[in-house]
């Protein structure tokens, strides 16, 4: 269990939840054909690795950060400026990460130096400022950001969809460059939250919780509790960056929609809260929650409309159209924080311990 | 040179109302100070100048050699100066092992360990595990502290200061609340405590025969002043601690 770091699921049905969840990921390139399906799967992978980070923020710390999707901007940015200006070549991924998680994480350094020291509401304040200041930025510097349009790029070789690895004739099945693509996506996305899962279960991730529960008292056991929430926020950084870049390699774009925009922190905040604060497993449920309703639950709707419509039921077709979904997605969200507040997670385990 | 803590016109002000004022005392090793005086007299206030809670409006402080009136609280804490509060401040959600567990992961200087998870470290658990026992919490580990009655939060607490290993203890009330059958434990822990004649041990405390059975000396605090310093008898005696602390008109004995 010391890939977990000693912190199981600690729930059967959280486990199995997982487990499946785990597997359907791994096997959507065969299971599911089609592009809409692996664009789903690897945006649970990315999503999930950037809503764990901020968990580690938000759940295991309790500082509430508005610069998140700033750092996965600049992952996302890194990347896709790299591959633009180099081509389409290694060197070019290489130097985008070089480039992109130092900048992040020293970024994350200066915010968390300036505005831990004092209370929590003057660091959400100033990651509020930085980020608003950066989306700005971002769409000024338009020879250098592609500015509104952002920049595409191609990537290299190996990683095109054109690339066959392995033919269909031979597997009965094509693995091309896209397929591996997804399988670096997903493989990148779960040792980062392997990391995370450490980082919150070492010696260092107790004393973030003990700083989350009574901070005062934590400075008087001898934790100068400044640095400790300021690395914490460097490493949320280093991973948010990191699934970042991973958002810019799939999508083979960075723009400010797909990776600035404060719709998607909204997102990661109801991610987290979905799946469960101060989890870490959480973001895998949160992510994998939010992005299927996100895709399906128009589809869904329709379906259910017509099937009402068809059995010559009142006021259900109207309800259920398609049209409607965001409002459903809405309800869907007060009624799961309101029936849910420690997520689904937490219920789970609530729900696991109670029995005992 | 022989480890003190000494306090040099530490005087601090909130407004107008001056908490501590212009307090010249020298702690040394071996040597258990009483700190009494009535409610309001400056006595936890004096407490959070020494611990860094607070830092002063004039005066120093020195420790060992060094003057640290500078320095953070934190910083304090790791030069040897521990500190158990008198309103229980615990990490409430946290199992009682686990905020002793905390405790002994600071004295062991394990700040920022990332790598490992918190459980390969055995020997930080077996060390809390320890101190528990020590101060009869034992069968609690696994109770998150909220869950304490106030007596077994107030050995929590103590057991925290214990667990950091420091030179000085700083006791602020640590039986406050407790029922009868619960103080003997803290007692007895710091009668412990005191065998170790290295240590500096502070104790500001009301019951007057507690302090009299462990003080080696007493310091009286009035209207943040130090009005009476010197061995438990003699300072009991004094007039001024007849009328300042104990309310008893002089002549008349304390019970």
């Amino acid at each position: 269990m010391m890939i977990l770091s000693g912190d199981p699921p600690r729930s059967r049905v959280l486990s199995i939840l997982l487990v499946v969840i785990i597997l359907a990921l791994a096997a959507t390139p065969f299971l599911f054909p089609g592009a809409k399906a692996m664009n789903v799967a690897a945006q649970i992978c990315i999503f999930a690795a950037l809503v764990a980070s901020y968990d580690l923020l938000l759940g295991y710390t309790g500082s509430v950060s508005f610069a998140h999707t700033m750092f996965y901007g600049i992952g996302s940015y890194a990347i896709a400026i790299a591959l633009y200006s180099m081509g389409p070549v290694w060197a070019a991924v290489a130097t985008g990460i070089a480039v992109g998680l130092p900048l992040a994480a020293l970024l994350a350094l200066a915010i968390g130096l300036f505005s831990l020291r004092v209370a929590a509401i003057f660091f959400a304040m100033v990651t509020l400022a930085v980020a608003s200041a950066f989306q700005v930025l971002a769409s000024q510097l338009s020879w250098l950001t592609g500015g509104e349009d952002g920049r595409s790029f191609q990537l290299p070789e190996l990683l095109r969809p054109g690339t066959v690895l392995i033919s269909k004739s031979l597997i009965g099945f094509e693995l091309n460059g896209r397929v591996l693509t997804y399988y670096l996506v997903l493989i990148a996305a779960a040792t980062m939250i392997l990391c995370l899962l450490r980082v919150v279960n070492s010696p260092f991730g107790r004393v973030l919780q003990a700083i989350r529960e009574n901070r005062f008292r934590a400075e008087a056991l001898g934790f100068r509790t400044v640095f400790h929430l300021t690395y914490a926020n460097c490493i949320a950084a280093l991973v948010a960056a990191g699934a970042g870049m991973l958002n810019a390699l799939w999508l083979r774009y960075a723009g400010p929609d797909t990776s600035l925009s404060f719709t998607i922190m909204l997102d990661i905040l109801l991610m987290v809260v979905i799946g469960g604060m101060g989890t870490i497993y959480g973001a895998i449920i949160g992510a994998s929650i939010f992005i299927l309703a996100q895709n399906y639950l128009q589809a869904l709707m329709g379906a259910a409309s017509k099937a009402a419509a068809d059995a010559g039921l009142p006021l259900l077709p109207g309800l259920l159209h398609p049209d409607r979904w965001l409002l459903w997605l809405g309800l869907l969200f007060i009624a799961s924080v309101y029936f849910f507040p420690t997520g689904v997670v937490g219920r789970l385990r609530g729900a696991g311990s109670a029995k005992h | 040179m022989a480890l003190t803590l000494e306090t040099r016109d530490l005087t601090i002000r909130f407004g107008g109302h001056v908490a501590v004022n212009g307090v010249s005392c020298t702690f040394k090793p071996g040597e258990l100070t009483a700190i009494v005086g009535p409610n309001g007299a400056g006595k936890t206030t004096y407490f959070n100048l020494i611990s860094g809670q607070l830092r002063p409006t004039a005066g120093t402080i020195f420790f060992d050699g060094a003057d640290i009136t500078q320095l953070s609280a934190p910083l304090r804490t790791r030069a040897g100066l521990g500190r158990a509060f008198q309103l229980t401040n615990l990490f409430p959600n946290l199992s009682v092992e686990e905020n002793v567990r905390l405790a002994v992961q600071a004295a062991n200087g394990t700040h920022y360990d990332m790598l490992r998870p918190w459980m390969v470290r055995r020997d930080l658990i077996a060390r809390a595990d320890e101190i528990l026992d020590r101060v009869a919490l034992g069968n609690r580990r696994q109770v998150t502290a909220t869950a304490l009655s106030h007596g077994d939060q107030r050995k929590l607490e103590v057991a925290l200061m214990i667990a950091l290993e420091p030179k000085v203890f700083m006791f602020d009330e640590p039986t406050a609340g407790m029922s009868i059958d619960e103080v003997p434990v803290v007692l007895n822990l710091i009668a412990q405590l005191k065998q170790d004649a290295s240590k500096i041990i502070l104790l500001v405390e009301h019951k007057m025969d507690v302090v009299r059975s462990l003080a080696d000396r007493i310091i009286v605090l009035h209207n943040g002043q130090l009005v009476a310093d010197g061995k438990p008898a003699e300072v009991i005696a004094s007039p001024i601690v007849q009328e300042a602390y104990l309310g008893v008109a002089p002549g008349r004995s304390a019970a």
